[in-house]
């Protein structure tokens, strides 16, 4: 069974342990600013939210990437970026409706959450349980993709 | 079943890979017009020009076996017209291709400037790996080039020849640098940075005529000014790839005219990517949106529908991003707006940001923005699915900076 | 190493911005924050200087640990001479600021001078300038910060500042970062105000990737962290409730003081209570409480968001106190509560939100606000002199109070000086519960006899942060103390003095304390920073920290007759509760204290201690 990123915000207190937690694993600095999980914070509700890549299946960054840079890792399902493969062109940035793949100037690339391999450094570093690694049928993510289907309804309906 | 292919571009490939995987058992033929080592991405060309990758880093496909093991055949040649009676089309040299369902995908070609010396040696467009290759060839640090046209290719390749070392000239004949997908301000604000960066930007003018001036050539505009050059780019814009097709039968307009589910006019023919004329998600109206994304969505619907399937096209959606040396800008959907549609614009020359997003009644149509790349895709997300955005309108408005926190709460209240 | 070696110097009078390298022999002394920043501010400003002056400076400073995944690693100090005491000033703030401040590639920021007009510092990475703030002048922290984003294009910009309070000369005015994160005490936010300095914007985008030993490093801080979520106050009580889990605890102690110390329990206190919060209200059928909150790095959680309610006559026809936002936390609801008798919290939360709207000390001015009371009650100052009735127990003279002291108006103006000068002025200073001009937090010296010590002989004037003696006396940590005697306190208040400093100077939050001590601290600096900090090493560097700061002291002209409580404390016996008939045992503490310290008789650091120190 694949497993899938579980996000309660309600559980979120922005601690941004994920951010560094992201960032330390992919860039070795603790850094935010280049972390792919970003805690977005509504201050006036009180609410904290994470969010990141839901390896959707629709998997927009994949298509439209032109040099196939992007690919499936079979094992966990996340759709992975290859740097050496990648030419910076961002098609995938304005392609994804959910704005989970960005570019990076300094790297001249573009990232997205790659699922750490299957042992994501964000869901081990979550102090309060907010974010979780677990089975994708308790995820609840079907919430999420529905939006992506709606992106893309007509397809899915008919197809 | 015999699948016929016209063009190797992302849009023919997507096709093909979707059909082997609905058919095992059909016959799938690609025909590619240019003869290179591999179908490749003319979206990489840019940063071949910048010596960022090597050739091989440009094709669409990674693995060398890629379509042998995918029973594609990749046929070299150049289509030269379609037969629909007899269902074939016949090549360049004088081959002949039969098809129960054909595709086609042949994509845009440069447009050319009418202007005397246009075929003179040294003068060039950018649009091929062979152009891509003749440039790179003839561009030492110093050269001076002169470059007719400053639309999406004339500004995403500038960054390639600089770092050539080259003098560059722009010449935009509008004034305005990618005119079609950028306001007037965000436009200015690209010409500014690329002065700022050593291009000489000359707008409202444009080449009368080039001639040979002994080694090098002698560019006069029509103001009367004349520019010595070594090397001549016209990036003039470009069309669909149609002209093939002339009297073939097949409906053509800008393009060619297909419906929700990539048909053609004429029963068994398909078109998809840049050459296909469809609707629009936002507008409604019948449009080609000449980009990377939509072609490869097209692509697979087409390939759904011609496996006996049958998938609708939401609509494409005009979306773009662009590197102007360094300088990212994207644009979506109706970024100029509509009569009557609030809008607000964000403007901060000194840092080089932009931000302008245009709203219908209670949702997005259109943004554009520069030098911003974090969750630039929402953008997209809050245009196409027509989102709801109740009070964040007006918070938008008021600082359009917002937008991810605007998406996030009326889309993903489930997070 | 976990610094970032670069310091900020802004001379706000010639409007330049430097960069100097830091002072690495001082780090290997001084540890960062706390300890580091005021060696600096002790070397370079004479401590007669006037707060107020362009002489004074005021340093903005971050610890090793900060911007680390440390548990709480996102504090940051603010080092001057207190505006409201004349002493030694460090006011330490979480939220996300001091983080980022870290990330752009900085230390500390040293402001000094003053500029000629209004200014706020703009940084982005190594990248600082001095711009206009005439915009600015005159708005609420709440404002600029928005603003500031709003023109930088950038929600993620960390922004400090002061409000109108600290434009105002309120003597206790604050320093706000991330919407209500403060620091608080001490009038750091006057001299910033006085420095003619709006805000602190920041950018950082380049992190810290100097750790000595990663690999150790993230061991420990996983190790640490594990600490914290197991023990019962910060794993449990913390979240949960925030500060406010000590309303009813302290409350029943007898140590919860009233109506300007005159009791020592409040027959409302449930009213205020963490336990009020969560209850749902008759008015909405909504909790006060909506979440908990985390600064940076914080895996403990205690912040309180709260949703003030709609109908109050405090906020009717003010929605933009109508959204969630910050408080209360224990000192704020039992200064602008207990202390003026006052038990309804929609009332407190509003007063507490001006205080993080406008900039100003919850705990100060709730304080000021009894002392004018109890004079108001013996007629001393008239309904004409305040501008209204005020007698305790009035929340809407609480809430009337903190407008008038946010916009400098009438009365408010003579609120604004703290309750020193207020009862000076109208001839009782024995009326106010202050000590170094500063007043009292939530804990009464009386029935917890440690804290009276802590108040005394912090050298920032009053404060319960310099040795929370309420860990052991009244929770039982690391061990357990009777409160109501005065035996061993003075060795307790010197090792958890010492060893708050230390806490203070590596940039982290002293709640950790609750479950860590200097044990639990040192395999994570001794991973980040180079310089081998063993547990020798790190309670000679708090110790050291102390001594420094009282020396600055000293030379500012404060002795042993500054290290006292107010008289009440010692001659008015506690009326109910455990503590029934005892008064503080001050006297008979210091004395034994000083020795420990190994100062002499008018608590001057002997040169033995000193060279011992190598002070």
């Amino acid at each position: 069974m694949q497993k899938s990123l579980h996000i309660d915000a309600n559980k979120c207190t922005g601690c941004l342990q994920c951010e560094m937690a992201c960032s330390y694993e992919n860039y070795g600095v603790f850094i935010t600013a280049k972390s792919r999980i970003k805690i977005f914070d509504f201050e006036n509700e009180g609410r904290k939210v994470p969010y990141t890549c839901t390896q959707c299946a629709e998997a927009w960054c994949l298509m439209a990437c032109p040099v196939d840079a992007i690919r499936l890792d079979a094992v966990t399902g996340a759709k992975v970026v290859n740097e050496a493969t990648c030419v910076g062109c961002k098609v995938c940035t304005i392609a994804c409706p959910f704005g989970t793949i960005n570019y990076v100037a300094a790297t001249g690339k573009v990232q997205k959450c790659d699922l750490c391999d299957g042992d994501p450094a964000c869901a081990t570093a979550c102090p309060t349980g907010a974010i979780t690694y677990v089975d994708a049928d308790w995820t609840g993510f079907d919430k999420m993709r529905a939006w992506a289907g709606k992106t893309d309804n007509a397809t899915r309906a008919s197809a | 079943m015999k699948h016929l292919i016209i063009g190797a571009g992302a849009a023919g490939i997507t096709a093909a890979e979707q059909l082997r995987k609905l058919d095992p058992a059909a016959s799938i033929t690609v025909l590619d017009g240019e003869g290179e080592a591999a179908p490749y991405a003319r979206m990489a060309i840019p940063y071949l020009l910048s010596n960022q990758i090597v050739e091989a880093g440009t094709h669409l496909r990674r693995d060398p076996d890629h379509y042998r093991t995918l029973r594609i055949d990749i046929e070299k040649g150049r289509a030269a017209a379609v037969d629909p009676v007899a269902s074939l089309v016949r090549l360049v040299d004088g081959r002949v291709l039969p098809y129960d369902r054909l595709l086609i995908a042949t994509g845009s070609v440069p447009s050319r400037e009418k202007v005397a010396g246009i075929d003179l040696p040294g003068v060039h467009t950018c649009w091929t790996l062979a152009d891509a290759r003749a440039i790179i060839a003839s561009l030492r640090p110093g050269t001076r080039v002169v470059q007719m046209g400053a639309g999406f290719v004339g500004c995403i390749i500038i960054q390639g020849l600089m770092s050539r070392g080259a003098d560059l000239t722009v010449l935009i004949r509008s004034g305005r640098m990618v005119s079609r997908m950028m306001p007037p301000k965000a436009s200015d604000m690209i010409a500014q940075w690329c002065a700022a960066k050593g291009v000489h930007v000359m707008g409202k003018t444009q080449t009368a005529k080039i001639e040979q001036d002994g080694n090098s050539l002698k560019v006069t505009l029509t103001t009367g000014e004349i520019l010595p050059a070594d090397i001549y780019l016209s990036v003039v814009g470009v069309k669909p790839g149609i002209d093939f097709l002339a009297g073939s039968g097949i409906a053509m307009q800008d393009g060619i005219v297909v419906d929700a589910r990539m048909r053609t006019n004429l029963p068994g023919i398909y078109a998809a990517g840049d050459v296909a004329e469809s609707c629009d998600c936002v507008t409604g109206k019948s449009q080609i949106n000449a980009i990377q994304p939509n072609a490869v969505e097209q692509a697979r619907i087409a390939a759904l529908n011609m496996a006996g399937g049958a998938a609708d096209f939401v609509g494409s959606l005009a979306i773009n991003v662009l590197d102007t040396l360094g300088l990212v800008s994207c644009s979506f959907g109706q970024w100029q707006g509509v009569e009557g549609g609030a809008g607000v614009e964000l403007v901060d020359e000194a840092n080089y940001r932009y931000l302008s997003l245009q709203f219908g009644d209670d949702v997005l149509i259109g943004a554009t923005s520069i030098g911003w790349t974090d969750h630039v895709g929402v953008l997209r997300g809050l245009i196409q699915t027509s989102t709801p955005l109740g009070v964040w309108k007006e918070r938008l408005l008021a600082d359009p900076t917002t937008f991810m926190a605007a998406y996030l709460a009326t889309s993903q209240k489930a997070a | 190493m976990a610094w970032t070696r670069n310091v900020l110097r802004v001379d706000l009078t010639n409007g330049t911005c430097k960069s100097e390298p830091l002072n690495m022999e001082w780090a290997q002394q001084y540890l960062g924050q706390r300890g580091l920043a005021t060696k600096y501010f002790v070397s370079e400003v004479d401590p007669k200087v006037d707060p107020l002056s362009p002489a004074n400076k005021m340093i903005m400073t971050t610890g090793p640990l900060t911007g680390t995944p440390v548990s709480t690693g996102g504090r940051y100090s603010v080092v001057t001479k207190g505006a409201l005491t004349g002493a030694i000033a460090c006011s330490n703030s979480g939220g996300y600021f001091g983080a980022e401040l870290k990330f752009a590639g900085w230390d500390m920021i040293i402001f000094e001078g003053k500029s000629l007009k209004p200014v706020y510092l703009s940084i982005v990475n190594d990248q600082a300038e001095l711009k206009d703030a005439a915009h600015l002048w005159g708005k609420s922290t709440w404002h600029t910060e928005e603003t500031i984003k709003k023109e930088h294009q950038d929600p993620l910009t960390r922004v400090c500042s002061i409000g109108r309070a600290g434009e105002n000369g309120v003597m206790y005015a604050c320093i706000i970062n991330d919407l209500h994160r403060a620091a608080g005490r001490s009038g750091v936010g006057t001299v910033m105000g006085s420095k003619n300095l709006k805000a602190v914007a920041v950018r950082g985008t380049n992190g810290v990737s100097t750790i000595r030993d990663p690999k150790a490093f993230m061991a420990a801080t996983v190790a640490a962290k594990k600490v914290l979520a197991d023990n019962a106050v910060t794993g449990q009580g913390l979240p949960t409730y925030g500060t406010q889990v000590l309303m009813n605890v302290i409350n029943e102690m007898g140590a919860l003081p009233t109506r300007n110390h005159r009791d020592v329990q409040f027959e409302e206190a449930r009213k205020i209570s963490a336990e009020a919060m969560a209850e749902k209200r008759p008015s909405d059928g909504k909790s006060h409480l909506v979440t908990n909150n985390a600064c940076f790095g914080c895996t403990i959680a205690c912040g309180r968001i709260s949703k003030i309610d709609e109908t109050h006559f405090s906020v009717v026809n003010k929605p933009e106190y109508w959204g969630a936002s910050g408080g209360l936390e224990y000192e704020a609801a039992w200064a602008l509560g207990a202390a003026n008798g006052v038990g309804d919290l929609e009332a407190l939360q509003y007063a507490n939100l001006l205080c993080n709207e406008e900039g100003f000390d919850p705990i100060s001015f709730g304080a000021t606000v009894g002392a004018a009371m109890e004079l108001y009650e013996l007629g001393i100052l008239t309904k004409e002199q305040i501008g209204m009735e005020a007698p305790f127990g009035s929340a809407k003279a609480v809430c009337e109070m903190a407008e008038m002291t946010a916009r400098g108006e009438g009365f408010g103006k003579e609120l604004g000086q703290g309750s020193a000068r207020l009862c000076e002025k109208y001839g009782r200073p024995d009326l106010s519960m202050t000590v170094k001009k500063q007043e009292f937090p939530a804990y009464d010296s009386r029935a917890i006899q440690g804290m009276g010590l802590t108040y005394a002989t912090s050298n920032r004037g009053a404060c319960h942060l310099r040795s929370y003696t309420v860990a052991s006396e009244v929770l039982g940590i690391p061990f357990k103390t009777d409160p109501l005697v005065t035996e061993g306190k003075a060795g307790l208040v010197k090792a958890f003095q010492d060893a708050t400093s230390v806490f203070d100077s590596a940039g982290v939050c002293v709640f950790t304390t609750f479950a860590w001590s200097l044990a639990d601290l040192q395999p994570q600096l001794d991973a980040a920073c180079e310089g081998n900090w063993t547990m020798e090493k790190l309670a000679e560097v708090g110790e050291r920290i102390y001594n420094m700061e009282r020396l600055f002291n000293n030379a500012a002209g404060f002795t042993a007759k500054d290290d006292d409580l107010p008289p009440r404390l010692k001659t008015e016996a506690a009326k109910t509760g455990p503590a029934k008939g005892l008064v503080s045992g001050i006297d008979k503490m210091r004395p034994e204290y000083y020795q420990l310290r190994g100062w002499d008789e008018q608590g001057v650091p002997s040169k033995e201690t000193l060279g011992r120190l190598g002070l």
